[in-house]
């Protein structure tokens, strides 16, 4: 009973700051796509509250708060005020169930007085067994909170600016879909934590008998996957919304598309769940195609536990030295070395290895929306159901073939 | 089950969460006197009629209905993928691809018909 408070305690202290967490990179996203696009533009953007404009965002929220809670006139209050609580949901459920960082295994230990128990940290806010089957569907419901945004509004261009967004999201999910074969028929799994673990290694595979090897690169899936991956990531803008494919936006057609009748606090949860949705993809390309939290050859587990070691064997005994207060034995354990803290300290060093690479592709997204101009609604259709559907057909067909001949023996 | 319990607990919380961002908003916002001309829905200055007669394109059905054909097919693929490399192993790897040509020839045959019959043209 004691275990089970235990556990329950430990996942809600991670959901809770895994969902913090994604809150909490939304204005940071917005702060990089202000500054960012003032930097493609050769602007200045915001640059006066607080260092680099940093704290604008604060303003900004505060700003939200005391924004007037306006209702149209002929919307329907109920789906109305629903919509962007919907849309904080899909974002927030899926990036829970993607791995952070390896798992971490603790020994027990003595603190306080009595023993804590062996424990596995996961990484994640929950492992699911069908994770992808499970990330796939869940950010679909994103279609929900736009068509319900839109009906509610009782607004010409809201509801166009819905119909759009969601034709075009579940357009375009048949080819994100799809060219999710491809990854399957080679890692043969739904789990995250294993796909990340498959690509952990020097990349290697055996071609007719022969083993191929290429030490120097690691065993990442685009490296197998190249249009898969093109694919997939193309597709991600679509299902973001994000431009070059925000049709549902366009500002110069629909006035503001599914958002024309929201203001203040509400308008930013829709913000919320845009740019969550942005995090989860970028998180997704990541383990899907880039090794996840891994780097391969290149930052090898030993390596970092080695280093880590040093770091904790050197810390601990200063800290002890440096607070050389009469502490109670049971305290004293807190700070002296451990294989424990060790773990501790690898895990978070491959958690922001995933961090950086995470934030490599929500650079590319912000790149591309002040690059590309928007397509023409006709020529998004075309490219999602003629051009995008059948490449990845052909990039599954590819796939199994390949693997068929390469490991019929 | 009790896998999907900490998913139903995050999306409370989230939920928890989102209403709370709408009451702070619905509490701190000002309040100024409501008039016709403000409350109308925003369409450019003409008088909104409400969604009632807004007519919708017959064409956002006909994907819908056409997504959820293909959806389902290609949910159909994924098993299939998690199990194709334990059929090469076991020697029926020319068996397993060969039952998926079949219906992989469908799905194409079924995405050019949609094609060739104009079902997906946008103008």
């Amino acid at each position: 009973m004691g275990s089970d408070i235990f556990e329950v305690g430990v996942n809600f202290g991670k959901m809770v700051l895994i969902f913090v967490m994604m809150v909490q990179i939304v204005p940071l996203l917005v702060w990089v796509e202000r500054r960012g696009s003032a930097f493609i533009q050769n602007r200045f953007g915001p640059n006066r509250v607080g260092p680099l404009g940093l704290t604008q965002l604060l303003a900004d929220a505060v700003k939200f708060i005391f924004k007037e809670d306006f209702l149209p006139e002929k919307s329907h209050r109920l789906v109305f005020y629903a919509a962007p609580i919907m849309a904080l949901i899909p974002a927030a459920l899926a990036f829970a169930a993607i791995p952070l960082s390896m798992p971490i295994e603790i020994t027990q230990f003595e603190m306080l007085g009595s023993i804590w128990g062996p424990y596995r940290f996961v990484f994640q806010g929950y492992e699911i067994g069908i994770g992808i089957v499970f990330v796939l569907g869940v950010s679909s419901l994103a279609a929900y909170s736009l068509l319900m945004a839109g009906w509610a509004s009782s607004n010409k261009y809201s509801l166009y600016g819905a119909l759009r967004a969601s034709a075009q999201t579940i357009s375009y999910e048949l080819a994100l879909g799809l060219s999710l074969v491809g990854i399957l028929l080679l890692f043969n799994t739904f789990n995250f934590q294993e796909i990340i673990v498959l690509q952990d290694k020097a990349l290697a595979f055996s071609f007719f008998g022969q083993e191929v090897s290429l030490g120097w690169l690691p065993n990442w899936g685009v490296f197998y996957q190249p249009l898969g991956a093109i694919i997939f990531f193309a597709a991600m803008f679509a299902e973001c919304n994000r431009l070059p494919f925000d049709l549902p936006e366009a500002e110069a057609e629909l006035v503001a598309g599914y958002h024309t009748e929201y203001g203040g606090l509400k308008m930013n949860m829709f913000y919320i769940g845009e740019y969550g949705h942005m995090l989860v993809a970028s998180a997704l390309m990541v383990t899907f195609y880039f090794g996840g939290y891994s780097l391969g050859p290149w930052l090898t587990e030993e390596t970092v536990n080695g280093l880590s070691q040093w770091i904790v064997e050197s810390i601990s005994p200063t800290i002890v030295y440096l607070m050389d207060i009469p502490f109670p034995e049971s305290f004293a354990a807190i700070f002296e070395a451990s294989q424990n803290k060790v773990n501790i300290l690898t895990a978070f060093v491959f958690h922001g290895v995933f961090l950086g690479k995470v934030l490599i592709f929500l650079w590319l997204f912000v790149h591309v929306r002040w690059t590309l101009p928007r397509f023409r609604y006709d020529q998004l259709m075309d490219l999602g159901w003629k051009t995008m559907l059948p490449w990845a057909l052909a990039n599954t067909i590819l796939t199994a073939i390949v693997v068929l001949v390469m490991r019929m023996n | 089950m009790s896998q999907l319990i900490p998913v139903f607990a995050l999306a409370g919380f989230v939920i928890f969460f989102g209403i709370l961002l709408v009451l702070v908003a619905a509490l701190f916002g000002p309040k100024p006197k409501a008039s016709k001309m403000k409350s109308m829905s925003y369409e450019c200055g003409l008088v909104g009629e409400g969604q009632e007669t807004t007519k919708v394109p017959v064409k956002f059905y006909l994907t819908a209905i056409l997504f959820i054909l293909f959806d389902i097919e290609i949910i159909f693929m994924y098993p299939w993928a998690i199990a194709y490399s334990d059929f090469i192993e076991a020697g029926q790897g020319l068996y397993i691809f060969g039952a998926m040509a079949v219906f992989l020839a469908i799905f194409i045959f079924g995405l050019f018909w949609e094609i060739r019959s104009r079902a997906l043209e946008w103008e």
